[in-house]
């Protein structure tokens, strides 16, 4: 079947078997490799894609049912060449080790601040708490997505 | 009393040691730009999915391959008996042993490699890998060491002549005699049983293989999720029987490793050799399941323990019985002469004249591994044991836990402290960590707290661990990996610009080498961190190293880094008095220049002496700016901490949380404190998800219960604790920048602490023990069993 998605901002059209999971979908047929596997059960999130801005385990969709839709992965995260407040303050805050769940961290992270832009730090926990990282003990992914809040709206009031 | 690293050196635009510096590495992954195996995609590649047993323990009767060779898109099948025929069926492991690389005769653990099917495509492979029918005699699943070695029970490992039980090996450390002598005049004798459970790394990416092997020339390229390139290069020539010339393994980023990507596994020999006979490149991924049935776990230890005290608190010696669960393959990647790694620093961080270790290791029907899970080789168990030992010994004697432990540790002018069990402890002083960590956590206010709580009905524990580690293997005389010393090594070439390239026989993991090994670099040659390029991972492109693990890249290719750093600095001055006109003597350096002694303006920058070793040298002097170390440690380095966490327990259901995780880490010199710090809340979280969560399990038929993320769980951000981090500095007085290493002591020394708090809010009811993973059910039971919860 024929699937059409918007990603980061341009359209991309492929052929995908009805059953290839949109992780492989992304992977394997458009060549964006910044998403990533890490488990066949819906548990890590290191797949976590944007989809219409909500974020998605792309493990969990068929590449089918994203025919229409508009996504962003990682790749999509830098704004006209410019590094986002949340690829800057994850370099800031040391919140990444391996990198292999970072990805998805920050895009879970970007979402979130979207809809509340000043949380604590028991509803950052909360809100990556279907992302595993076996790097850091997300001490430093909580501080960098408080840093890039801090941005956000330092950013507004200027 | 405590020590603090001194301020830098360096400026920040050099980035010397103690910079915290930001990670040179983040800028690819940050934009999704890392490049893992799974990302490399080659012309005309062909992918591999393995069909695996069911069953833990049965004779193979018959294979079918048919139905799987006649899905479309399939290119081969492999069987173990197809592999005989280039004898491949079976490898040596990292321990000397043997295992089966596809069964042929018996399948020995649930989720074994029996048969790979090589495709066009990852779901055709899957596919007809699911269709490969095996025919099974059933045999005795044998799920416990216990039952492992009675004389019924059926040996697993027929397949070896000679081998007329279960037994891997039997070991032993110390002075027996001694040791009991030690005893018959103790006060008391404190004794635990404790097992510490079956775990599995998981690193978030699973292992996995790209075989390239070009029939054309017989280059044979491998990208895989390697810790120890060089190693696995030379474990290939000696397994594929490839001319070593002609293999380069390239271990590009890797998703974590813990560990668990240390062993060389089936999956990467078939799909090489699977390359070679078809001449076209073979992909193969684990899927997550894949990952924790079949490879690596670590721990699995069944511990005695006793410890023989005065009346009045003091140790006099220690006995500890092990039994060990080593799966169907003796595969722990550890040094050849230790059995039980280096489980006999079990003697911990206190100073008593004996002690005696025996230890056994028994096959089972599960998988092979007993990887050092971010630990040094067995180190965790050791540590664990000790802390939990000297924890009950203070409650048996009445006294205060972290009185017992300043009344026995090793005094700070005692180093180097010769150990009963033959370690040279090279620095430390644990006073001054404990002494800390209590002053942060308010030790006595938490005390008396804990009083109140319990006349309230409320339970609340104090936990304390003391932990020492070592790390940094070898020295090599000691310390060889099937043979191989584990020295490492660092080549350093400085180029006419005064830039920098810097390459490793170590791989890092997620560690920041790119970052940290710059800084070296930096501190020695006063060459800015930002100008040196860290290249790893490449066999073709670095010197022969033995890998990352154990802790042991910055004991030994940090040194290696330094010291190859002083040799071009040596050669550097040669330059530099030639270029300044002046004689060597008359020379004095200061970081990034040398210049004439009483006349500082007289002086030529690493940079000008970099231009000049190409352009301008003096008469008799080769040319070139660069240089090889390899680097064999006299002696391991020895990291330690105290820990302190305190926990609220909740009587009406057993479930407990941290309040507080008070860490006092002692690596010895920090080379980036920002990373450093990184790296103790990892294994603070490692440690943490032991003591609570992370369990291997099997079911009486040897079903792995813990093939998911479903099943097997690691904590999220939600259960995580937060950590209070303090440090203390007490430099090796060996390693050339007194580093120590700081990976793993975390996930060493901090699940004693979690378990001794939830003990400790127990202990009024005379509770001693509960196994690993602590979970509420078990802290429920131990309350009711108290008959008084």
């Amino acid at each position: 079947m024929k699937v059409t998605v918007s990603i980061n901002g341009t359209e991309r059209s492929a052929e995908a078997e009805p059953r290839q999971l949109l992780v492989d979908f992304i992977r394997s047929t458009l060549g964006l490799t910044g998403t990533h596997i890490g488990c066949d059960t819906t548990s890590c999130g290191v797949c976590t894609i944007l989809v219409d801005g909500t974020p998605v385990k792309s493990c969990t969709m068929f590449a089918v049912q994203a025919d229409g839709r508009s996504i962003t992965t990682v790749e999509g995260l830098k704004q006209n060449g410019e590094l986002s407040n949340i690829q800057k303050a994850f370099h800031q805050e040391h919140g990444l080790q391996c990198g292999f769940c970072t990805p998805a961290m920050m895009l879970v992270g970007s979402a979130f601040l979207e809809e509340n832009p000043n949380p604590t730090d028991d509803e950052i926990r909360w809100a990556i708490s279907g992302n595993l990282c076996r790097c850091t003990g997300y001490m430093n992914i909580v501080k960098s997505i408080q840093a890039a809040a801090a941005m956000k709206n330092e950013e507004v009031s200027a | 009393m405590t020590t603090t690293q001194d301020a830098p050196r360096t400026t920040p635009e050099v980035g010397g040691l103690g910079h915290s510096r930001k990670r040179v590495e983040d800028a690819r992954f940050i934009e999704g730009r890392g490049n893992y195996v799974d990302d490399i995609i080659l012309p005309g590649m062909l992918f591999m999915a393995i069909h695996r047993s069911p069953l833990a323990h049965a004779r193979i009767v018959s294979i079918d391959t048919s139905e799987a060779e006649a899905v479309e898109g399939v290119v081969a099948v492999v069987t173990g008996e197809l592999l005989a025929g280039y004898n491949l069926a079976w490898m040596p492991t990292m321990s000397g042993d043997t295992q089966a690389v596809l069964a042929t005769d018996k399948v020995r653990f649930q989720g074994q490699e029996i048969a790979a099917v090589i495709a066009t495509d990852r779901y055709v492979a899957q596919d007809a890998a699911d269709r490969i029918q095996v025919e099974y005699e059933d045999l005795e699943p044998i799920v416990t060491p216990q039952r492992s070695l009675e004389s019924d029970a059926p040996i697993i490992r027929d397949d070896k002549e000679g081998q007329d039980s279960n037994l891997v090996y039997e070991w032993e450390s110390g002075d027996k005699a001694a040791t009991d002598a030690a005893f018959a005049k103790a006060d008391k004798v404190v004794s635990l049983d404790t097992f510490y459970p079956r775990s599995h790394p998981a690193p978030l990416e699973t292992c996995g293989i790209v075989a390239d092997v070009n029939s054309a020339t017989g280059q044979a390229t491998l990208y895989m999720t390697s810790q120890a390139p060089h190693a696995h290069r030379t474990v290939f020539a000696l397994v594929a029987g490839l001319p070593e010339q002609n293999i380069r393994i390239v271990s590009p980023d890797i998703g974590g490793g813990f560990g668990n990507k240390v062993p060389v596994y089936p999956g990467y020999v078939v799909a090489t050799a699977a390359s070679l006979v078809i001449g076209q490149p073979v992909k193969w991924v684990e899927t997550r399941t894949e990952n924790l049935i079949s490879t690596g776990f670590a721990r699995d230890y069944h511990m005695h323990g006793e410890l023989a005290v005065t009346n009045d608190g003091k140790i006099l010696g220690l006995k500890v019985e092990m039994l060990s669960d080593q799966g169907a393959f003796f595969s722990d990647a550890q040094p050849t002469k230790f059995k039980a790694g280096l489980f006999h620093i079990v003697t911990g961080s206190y100073d008593y004249p004996v002690a005696h270790i025996s230890t056994k290791g028994a096959y089972t029907n599960k998988a092979p591994g007993g990887v050092a899970y971010r630990c040094s080789f067995r180190v965790t168990e050791a540590s664990y044991l000790i802390e939990r030992l000297v924890q009950n010994a203070a409650y048996e004697l009445g006294m205060d836990p972290a009185e017992l432990r300043l009344k026995n540790f090793i005094k700070k002018e005692q180093f180097p402290y010769l150990s009963p069990t033959g370690f040279v402890y090279d620095s430390g002083d644990y006073e001054g960590a404990l002494k800390l960590a209590m002053e942060m956590v308010g030790y006595d206010e938490i005390q008396n707290e804990k009083e109140e709580a319990r006349a309230e009905g409320k339970l609340v524990g104090v936990g304390i661990a003391s932990f020492t580690e070592v790390v940094g293997a070898g020295h090599g005389d000691d310390y060889d990996i099937l043979g191989l010393r584990m020295f490492d090594s660092a080549e350093l070439r400085i180029h006419p610009t005064g830039k920098a390239i810097l390459k490793l026989g170590v791989r890092s993991q997620g560690q920041g080498h790119e970052t940290t090994f710059a800084q070296i670099v930096a501190e020695e040659l006063g060459i800015p961190a930002s100008d040196i390029k860290v290249v790893e991972g490449d066999t073709d492109n670095t010197p022969y190293g033995l890998g990352t693990y154990a802790s042991r890249s910055t004991p030994v290719a940090g040194a290696a880094t330094a010291m190859i750093s002083r040799t071009i600095r040596a050669k550097a001055k040669k330059i530099a008095a030639h270029l300044l006109e002046a004689s060597e003597d008359d020379l004095e350096w200061e970081v990034g220049k040398f210049y004439v002694k009483g006349d500082p303006d007289s002086s030529v920058t690493i940079q000008d002496i970099a231009f000049a070793a190409y352009t301008n040298l003096p008469e008799g002097l080769e040319a070139g700016l660069e240089g090889v170390n390899y680097y064999d440690p006299p002696n391991m380095t020895y990291p330690f901490g105290s820990y302190i966490v305190v926990v609220d327990l909740d009587p009406g259901t057993g479930q407990w949380k941290v309040r507080r995780m008070v860490a006092v880490d002692d690596c010895g010199v920090r080379i980036n404190p920002m990373i450093v710090e990184g790296q103790i809340h990892g294994g603070l979280t490692e440690g943490y998800a032991m003591s609570s969560m992370q369990h291997m399990s099997f079911d009486d038929a040897g079903n792995c219960i813990g093939s998911t993320f479903m099943d097997y769980l690691v904590p999220t951000a939600w259960e995580t604790p937060r950590f209070e981090l303090g440090e203390t500095v007490t430099p090796s007085p060996h390693h050339p920048i007194g580093a120590k290493g700081v990976g793993e002591s975390a996930t060493v020394g901090s699940p004693a602490a979690y378990v001794n708090a939830v003990i400790d809010a127990l202990s009024h009811l005379g509770v001693t023990n509960i196994d690993m993973p602590v979970s509420a059910d078990k802290v429920w039971a131990a309350m009711k069993d108290s008959g008084q919860g």
